[in-house]
């Protein structure tokens, strides 16, 4: 982050904040998640001034911002899109803790997307964690400024002024005077910004809010029914549209009948939306739109149109035959990612070798808010309301599409009715804008559960095969793993079928064994369908071989699997960065502030163990246990689950325990919910989750055939157990998913002695 | 025209008459705390109430709602001290939602569960609240809200 600055006299937030506010902003530079800086990072590091100057660099975009009211009002803008992981709270209630604020009197508003708030794409686990800092700094230097401000006011030592311990007031500590927050507000907004390193920040034992639980705050709307979300957005003169798309990837138009869509009362017409131009990336698909008075005589027009496709070439795609493809690809050598020692030597000379194949099929996102979006187009401009993960996605997408420039698309972000990775690919607002342009109304996309299931970014299909020789001691001296998935970059380069360096890095090259001789391989796999990331992404394929295997090895060594995960870790150690795979990306993180830290693998596997009760609980015919341990997105966690078999021959699963180290934590109430919401979306992953296609279409439709797990068969118990340190802040919204499958699966073969190789459980006859 | 009471208002409604009643309140009305999640009833983000009992709005048509009183999340706390219902505060001490676009047909659901079973067991709950989906996986937390709201629903 560049240094904050006092813009309480620029403008910034007009309409948003009154004009005798104090207003503090910065430029964020994104670190190394995304590699470069927005172009105008340079400029504003030259911009400083007094305050109050009119800054003739006007380069300079705040884009992280806490305001202040003269009626004592805190106002905090989030730059973050908000899909339930808390994050809309958590930031603000960083800021609020160092400026001492009272947390009643704080207002979030929500930004638009625009590149001078730097990187907007909440995803990847990491608002807290990249974030934190420039929180902090942010209510620090507010902190300061108020304090200098009061003691200008009652003409007092700066030194004798203090904003804690009560909130919202500067006390005069000789006399016990106050003054409030508020009527500081004007004496602020001229004061000099003070250098960061003159900042004092408050020691972790005297933070008000974080660490705290703390309730998210939108929680009134949401129970009440007044949320805003993309599904609620309006606009007067709106048309609606549904749209049908081609059902196999790449499909086109080759005749089309409307006649009796028109006749449907409330239709007025119906659009033909251009086929992309590969690849696809968040290009429309392609189809025809209906346009009605409202959502209901859009659906029923769209059921009345006659198409016949032109299907492409992706009609050859059917998911059994390609599954056979995958796992014949992988028992072949493929490209070497990661390989330390001899793996083919040690193979060649030992005695007692194991090796095993296992298979996740695609899985759709599902949020329970469909993709959905209204956009405006008016004079070469383009204003959108949506549920996006990442707005600025949605400028350039638009833009593209319209032939725009991306600075004409205004996007605002609603609340979001869950997003898991879908809503950062914005096709469906594009939909909306390019039916705006042609309809010359505002228009309002609505699609449906089933356009959700069979138009998804698809979380990629993956075969994966080990292979491990084992010593004397039952320990692995080699071990093989190699996946072959269809990858994310599929989607935005032709011909691309190998697994990128951030793909690999979630569990295959990171795999952080103690093993002299290991090799991950990946192998090429082409894709047709659409292939995008969800929640916790590549670490679910990885996680769920990787820890299978890991018990599937105790087994054949005769030993307790969470004696046997624990000597597979090793000895207590940070991995060298040079040890794992070459180009680690470790998340964009700085690997010395976020190493692999074996002793943290071990202190999540060993937690879940007690709290659970493993080796110490007494179970019964048909009752076992699993653990997993897995790191992902900088956060360690570890996941013991208990299964009982019923007469039928069916799972049930009874309590969960995930114990979980994310560093610094700001809501441990938030960090819970996720954490159970996590045992439920890997409940749903694991029992059923499985997308297929025939001949290029999706087979799934809707929850009768997608299903989704349901309250009386979500885990009975959830105990989230959090690792308390001192640690920067980690990923906690996705995290919580790698280690559930293999736990699960592990826990099935305990109270079995059936080892379930494939996802999902429906498969296996165990649903 | 069919005419319904929609959260105490009178309405009359000379649409579509197969239309489903979630469609008219959200794009109608402008009620859109009821969600739309499936449109084929096997969800739950669209739960209203018709004459005091759970149903879902995107499996009524308009015409099954004639006559009817219709209760939906924006007037379930009319008559409550704090405008609140009992299951609305339990889901807020609770800290209930994740993302929340659910949790307005859960919380219609579980006040009309708690209508005919004042003190649900866990297979009543289960039983009462299974055709309602949350993706976020807040089942726990529901669960929780219900028992400590079992008793102070009316």
């Amino acid at each position: 982050m560049n240094r904050i600055e006092n813009v309480s006299r620029r403008g910034f937030l007009h309409g948003v904040l009154s004009t005798g506010a104090f207003v503090l902003g910065a430029q964020f530079v994104p670190e190394a998640l995304y590699g470069s800086s927005p172009e105008d990072g340079a400029a504003s590091l030259t911009s400083g001034g007094p305050a109050g100057d009119p800054v003739g660099a006007t380069a300079f975009h705040p884009n992280v911002f806490v305001g202040l009211e003269p009626d004592g009002t805190v106002v905090i803008v989030a730059h973050r899109s908000e899909m339930g992981t808390g994050s809309r709270t958590s930031l603000p209630r960083i800021v609020a803790d160092e400026m001492e604020a009272d947390w009643s009197r704080v207002r979030i508003v929500q930004a638009t997307g625009d590149a001078k708030y730097g990187d907007q794409d909440t995803d990847g686990s990491h608002s807290v964690r990249s974030f934190f800092d420039a929180m902090r700094e942010h209510g620090a230097t507010a902190r300061t400024m108020l304090v200098e401000a009061a003691a200008l006011q009652w003409n007092v030592p700066v030194g004798e002024c203090e904003a804690s311990p009560r909130p919202h007031v500067i006390t005069h500590v000789p006399t016990g005077r106050t003054v409030g927050y508020g009527e500081l507000a004007a004496a602020a907004a001229r004061l000099p910004v003070p250098p960061k390193e003159s900042l004092r920040f408050k020691p972790r034992s005297e933070w008000r809010y974080i660490g705290k639980d703390a309730a998210i705050f939108d929680l009134e709307d949401i129970c009440t029914g007044k949320a805003g979300y993309g599904m609620d957005a309006h606009l007067d003169g709106m048309l609606y549209a549904s749209i049908e798309h081609p059902p196999v990837l790449g499909g086109k138009v080759a005749s089309l009948n409307a006649s009796d869509a028109l006749k449907v009362a409330g239709v007025r017409q119906t659009v033909a939306i251009d086929p992309f131009k590969p690849p696809h990336a968040f290009q429309p698909l392609g189809g025809v739109a209906v346009i009605a008075d409202n959502t209901w005589a859009a659906l029923q027009g769209r059921q009345k149109l006659k198409i016949t496709w032109d299907e492409g070439a992706n009609a050859s795609f059917n998911s059994d035959a390609y599954r056979r493809e995958l796992e014949q690809t992988v028992r072949q050598p493929c490209k070497v990612a990661w390989n330390v020692g001899d793996v083919d030597a040690e193979f060649a000379r030992s005695a007692k070798t194991i090796e095993a194949g296992y298979y996740v099929p695609l899985l759709a996102h599902a949020s329970m808010e469909p993709p959905v979006a209204v956009a405006d187009f008016r004079d070469g401009h383009v204003e959108a309301w949506a549920p996006v993960q990442d707005p600025q996605s949605v400028q350039e997408t638009v833009g593209k599409v319209l032939g725009i420039p991306k600075e004409n698309v205004v996007c605002h972000v609603t609340l979001l009715g869950g997003g898991f990775g879908r809503k950062s690919k914005p096709d469906f607002v594009a939909e909306a804008a390019v039916l705006s342009k042609k309809t010359g109304k505002p228009v309002k996309v609505v699609w449906t559960r089933e356009d959700d299931i069979q138009f998804d970014y698809y979380h990629t299909v993956a075969a994966t095969y080990m292979k491990a020789a084992l010593g004397a001691n039952g320990m692995p001296t080699a071990w093989l793993q190699r996946s072959a998935f269809p990858p994310i970059g599929s989607s935005f380069e032709l011909n691309n079928t190998y697994g990128s360096g951030g793909e690999l890095g979630m569990g295959w090259t990171d795999t952080p064994f103690a093993i002299a001789n290991f090799r991950a391989e990946n192998g090429p796999a082409e894709a047709h369908v659409r292939i995008g990331w969800l929640r916790s992404v590549a670490n679910i394929y990885h996680a769920f071989a990787v820890q299978s295997f890991a018990a599937e090895l105790a087994h054949a060594a005769g030993r307790d699997p969470l004696d046997y995960l624990l000597a597979l870790v090793g000895p207590d150690r940070v991995i060298d960065k040079k040890d794992l795979g070459a180009g680690y990306e470790n998340m964009g993180a700085d690997y010395k502030d976020y190493p692999v830290d074996t002793a943290r693998i071990k202190r999540v596997a060993q937690l879940a163990a007690e709290q659970a009760g493993w080796g110490n609980r007494n179970l019964g015919s048909g009752q076992g246990m699993g653990v997993a341990v897995h790191r992902s997105f900088l956060t360690y966690v570890a996941t013991v689950v208990q299964v009982e078999i019923d007469h039928q021959g069916k799972v049930q699963i009874g309590r969960v325990d995930t114990a979980v180290d994310a560093g610094t934590i700001v809501n441990p109430d938030s960090v819970r919910n996720q954490f159970e919401g996590a045992a439920v979306f890997s409940t749903s992953l694991a029992k059923y989750g499985e997308i297929t296609a025939t001949n290029g279409a999706i087979k799934q439709h809707n929850f009768q055939d997608y299903p989704m797990c349901r309250i009386h068969e979500a885990p009975r118990e959830i105990h989230v157990h959090i690792v308390e340190n001192d640690a920067p802040p980690a990923g906690v919204g996705e995290p919580g998913v790698p280690p559930f499958a293999p736990a699960l699966c592990n826990a099935i073969f305990a109270a079995t002695g059936k080892r379930v190789r494939e996802l999902p459980l429906t498969r296996s006859g165990l649903v | 025209m069919i005419q319904l009471k929609v959260n105490g208002v009178r309405r009359s409604f000379d649409g579509d008459p197969e239309m489903p009643l979630m469609w008219y309140l959200r794009d109608g009305l402008g009620l859109t705390g009821t969600k739309f999640g499936c449109g084929i009833g096997v969800c739950g983000s669209c739960v209203v109430h018709q004459n005091g009992a759970a149903v879902r709005a995107c499996m009524t048509p308009v015409k099954a709602a004639a006559g009817a009183e219709i209760v939906t999340i924006e007037a379930l706390g009319s008559g409550f001290d704090s405008a609140l219902h009992p299951v609305q505060k339990a889901w807020m001490a609770h800290n209930v939602p994740q993302c929340g676009y659910c949790q307005a047909g859960q919380i219609m659901q579980a006040a009309a569960l708690l209508k005919s079973k004042p003190h649900p067991t866990d297979a009543d709950i289960d039983q009462g609240m299974a055709g309602n989906i949350c993706r976020c996986g807040t089942y726990q937390r529901i669960r929780a809200a219900i028992k400590a709201a079992a008793g102070e629903a009316v």
